[in-house]
């Protein structure tokens, strides 16, 4: 007798949420299946991997993952054509970092024009995010989302703290909102009932659990992320079913394992191997419990994990 | 869980205003406000109706089908207008329900319109020799019942046993008696029996400020228990079936869980 695989049905569905314009706009989610499930339904969409730039050169960044941007990380947009262009970006995240009130300070005004200027160099989908300051997020990603009207990108991230005016900016210039909470599946359901209790329809709405590397509490994230998708699946949570974000590299190139020099860890390897390998894994786990967007740093990370969604789609 | 909303009964002035005058504006306006509460059935109760039976029944059934998309509990003790109901009944949303069958030989002639509408049935756990004493009684009537529903053609899963809730003024004991034939009715078959409640008659009688109280807490009880439906206010229920469903982990809690 033929081996026949069990099958689950689910009752729910991930919302597809549509990002950027014209022949280069992006669908993420769209599934009723568990990641890569795809032999239990439809998987309309692959996961999406958004190059991470910064309105600041990086020098907050690891060497080893500044270099592969050194010619052109000095200025933002130059910075986001060579994601397009050379590396082959499907969307790119504009980290607003310079606006921090203990970096630059830059004002909502700046930060609008530097939008505005990435926004007409490139043609792949955008997503805006702030310096996570709640505080002074909120008139900088208001002034972002306007300069970014109809541009059909995803700003973000709205917290508990600040969600109100951001929320409100999203809505007025038609962007799709990044509803973040941490660590916490009920506060996460919690964020997007309010958001929705604005107005704003669920379905526009991309949920951040909350990252975490690999070795500093990638199974909370995981395991978040997971009940997530199994509450918007399995109990059919309409407030559950936005796809999910994974904000990977800024959280795996700040930990020690992805900068000791190999001088002082022999044990460890090469250290640039050893940063790209560790992004990577982090992203993949994440993928499989449920991420459909992923914002990452290392162009060979990103090229590593492209190819397992290919294999694996 | 299976509300059945159950405001639209002869019992109640407006709804009986309503009736006489064939006025469908309370009569839906009642309706859509059960479904929006989670209603997922609407008890049409018309009483006895003697006289013009099958008109009023018939005209409730297309009444609240006209602007509720869920099927309709025929609650009346005359199977004529059973009957015009259930040929009107639109049952695209669900099968029909009748309210009731029971183990007194005048009764069992319903079963043959559950039968020949393709209609679920209450099964009334009374007998003609009155009330019966504790869950045990309860327990074997249902079983004169379900043997009958074989014989008459009707599929033991189209059968919602009712236990009888009397009144907790009047008879305090039954009301654990009917919380243990609940679990005794599910054990009488595989799969297990459905099971429903008059909810409301447990505070029949009682103050008016009790009465919610008793009704969401005895509620609360009998789900427990596993039980299927129960003809009930919807609204005065939604609360105890959110907090219900959260606490045994079918919805997952957020603050806001009530206003979902």
């Amino acid at each position: 007798m033929a081996f026949v695989a069990s099958k689950e049905t689910y009752s729910g569905k991930v919302y597809q949420v549509n990002i950027g314009t014209g022949a280069n706009a992006a669908n993420l989610g769209g599934e009723n299946v568990l990641p890569f499930h795809s032999f239990e339904g439809t998987v309309p969409n692959k996961p999406v991997i958004a190059y991470e730039i910064q309105d600041v050169p990086p020098t907050d960044w690891p060497e080893n993952v500044q270099k592969p941007y050194s010619s052109v990380s000095g200025d933002p947009v130059a910075w986001a054509k060579f994601c397009q262009d050379n590396l082959k970006a499907k969307a790119i995240a504009l980290r607003l970092l310079g606006t921090h009130p203990d970096r630059e300070n830059r004002s909502p005004e700046v930060a609008a024009k530097t939008v505005k200027d990435v926004l007409s160099a490139i043609n792949v989908p955008l997503i805006i995010l702030g310096s996570n300051h709640a505080e002074k997020d909120a008139p900088v990603l208001v002034a972002a989302a306007e300069a970014a009207k109809d541009r059909n990108c995803i700003i973000g991230k709205a917290q508990e703290a600040n969600y109100k005016t951001i929320v409100a900016a999203a809505m007025a210039n038609n962007h799709k909102l990044i509803a973040m909470s941490e660590l916490d599946i009920n506060l996460s359901k919690q964020l997007n009932i309010l958001i929705t209790q604005m107005g704003f329809d669920k379905e526009r709405l991309v949920t951040d659990p909350m990252c975490s590397a690999l070795g500093y509490g990638l199974e909370y994230t995981y395991s978040v992320m997971e009940r997530i998708r199994l509450a918007a699946l399995t109990q059919n949570d309409l407030t559950m079913q936005p796809p999910m974000l994974a904000d990977v590299g800024m959280y795996v190139w700040k930990i020690k394992e992805a900068q000791a020099p190999e001088s002082e860890m022999p044990l460890w390897g090469n250290t640039e191997e050893r940063g790209i390998a560790w992004e990577a894994t982090t992203a993949t786990a994440l993928l499989v419990s449920g991420a459909e967007l992923l914002i990452m740093r290392h162009p060979r990370a990103i090229e590593a994990v492209e190819k397992l969604i290919e294999e694996l789609v | 869980m299976l509300i059945i909303g159950e405001k639209l009964s002869i019992i109640a002035k407006r709804v009986r205003e309503a009736m006489m005058k064939k006025d469908k504006g309370p009569i839906q306006e009642i309706a859509i406000s059960q479904w929006k509460a989670g209603a997922g059935m609407i008890d049409a109760n018309i009483g006895p109706a003697e006289d013009g039976g099958e008109d009023l029944m018939q005209w409730m059934v297309t009444t609240i089908q006209a602007v509720v998309p869920l099927p309709v509990c025929l609650d009346t003790t005359n199977s004529s207008a059973l009957e015009a109901g259930l040929k009107v009944h639109n049952s695209q949303w669900g099968k029909p329900l009748i309210n009731s069958t029971s183990n007194d030989p005048e009764r069992f002639p319903i079963l043959e319109l559950g039968a020949k509408y393709n209609a679920q049935v209450i099964g009334l756990t009374v007998g003609k020799g009155g009330l019966p004493a504790d869950a045990e009684e309860r327990a074997a009537i249902a079983a004169e019942i379900m043997a009958r529903a074989m014989e008459y053609g009707v599929p033991l899963e189209d059968i919602y046993l009712d236990p009888l809730v009397l009144q907790i003024a009047t008879s305090q004991d039954h009301a654990r008696h009917v919380i243990k034939a609940i679990k005794m009715f599910q054990e009488m078959n595989d799969p297990p029996m459905k099971t429903v409640v008059g909810l409301s008659n447990i505070s029949n009688g009682c103050p008016k400020t009790l009465r919610p109280i008793l009704n969401r807490y005895y509620f609360m009880l009998l789900m427990l228990e596993g039980l299927t439906a129960a003809i009930a206010d919807a609204h005065e229920m939604a609360e105890v079936t959110k907090t219900y469903d959260v606490m045994m982990g079918k919805t997952l809690y957020a603050h806001s869980y009530l206003e979902m």
